[in-house]
């Protein structure tokens, strides 16, 4: 185990360029789905504005 | 054929296709990384100058290719937008960017990572390929705020284009750079003269993790075109259906 961690001394570089990729992911999805829902809200009281005139 | 494009470009055909595709993408996406990352952290051999520290081969290729890809989605589908005045690829660049530079960044820290075992600096300016592509997240970063400082989406959507067809002058730029000048940075791995220079072990979990980072950019994508859709479309019949059920007065 130690030695898979450890990934030849290397282990840092290695561990640390697989996390922030997988963070960067994960913020990619986030990031889209909450835009998303802000921009169906945002249209939604859009066209409630336009239609009470 | 034309008849398909055509309804392929409509809106709301779009808005709804897309979102049966994304989770097709995501998973198969999701699986082709899962066995990448396994079997690049676990299974592939050490490599006999670089040791486990090439591992980092299998998410900074992947997110290099993918920087430049994003790239060249947005500047064609902005030049098919500028010349045949097609709504939907003017949101697909839109799209692309924020991606692009997401991509762009992750290939030039894992980078960077890489570098400061391998060449005991974690940046060279002089280095052509390295400040090829950092060009390219500053030219993302500048798409992204020309596009924010106008209000109007179709004056947006023209200038921006423009800045997207100038700046791809970088791209070939990037992918020769380390065959142009002396560089750093590794040559080619996979598309040279001879055919790929890896072994199978190294390789197949290199392939699957480019295929399955395609996959995963196709249903980010995707997702955010349909955000661009139906902010873009807010004015018409269909998303006023969509997002007021019928009968729902406001």
């Amino acid at each position: 185990m130690s030695e898979i961690l450890s990934m030849g001394n290397y282990g840092a570089y290695v561990w640390s360029s697989f996390g922030l990729t997988m963070i960067v992911l994960v913020i990619c999805i986030v990031q889209g789905r909450s835009r998303h829902k802000s921009v169906l809200k945002d249209v939604v009281i859009r066209i409630k504005a336009m239609e009470s005139k | 054929m034309w008849t398909f494009f055509h309804k392929l470009a409509s809106p709301p055909h779009f808005y709804d296709l897309a979102a049966k595709f994304i989770p097709w993408f995501a998973v198969i996406g999701a699986a082709c990384v899962a066995y990448g990352t396994i079997a690049g952290l676990f299974f592939a051999p050490a490599d006999y100058q670089q040791g486990d520290a090439f591992r980092i081969i299998y998410v900074h290729v992947p997110s290099a290719y993918l920087s430049m890809m994003a790239y060249m989605v947005m500047a064609i589908s902005a030049a098919i937008g500028l010349i045949w005045r097609i709504k939907l690829s003017h949101a697909v660049a839109a799209a692309a960017a924020p991606l692009g530079a997401w991509f762009t960044f992750l290939a030039l820290m894992t980078g960077s990572i890489w570098g400061r075992p391998m060449w005991g600096t974690w940046w060279e300016w002089g280095d052509p390929r390295l400040t090829s592509e950092l060009l390219m997240l500053f030219l993302y970063f500048g798409y992204m705020a020309l596009r924010a400082a106008i209000d109007d989406t179709a004056k947006a959507d023209k200038a921006s284009a423009v800045l997207a067809l100038v700046g791809a002058v970088n791209i070939p730029i990037i992918h020769f750079s380390v065959e142009w000048w002396s560089s750093l940075h590794q040559g080619a791995t996979l598309v040279r003269e001879g055919g790929p220079a890896i072994q199978t072990g190294m390789l197949y979990p290199l392939l699957a993790m480019i295929f399955g980072f395609t996959f995963i950019f196709g249903a980010l994508i995707l997702g955010r075109v349909r955000t661009e859709v139906l902010f873009r479309e807010r004015r018409s019949k269909w998303v006023r259906k969509l997002v007021l059920p019928e009968g729902d007065q406001a």
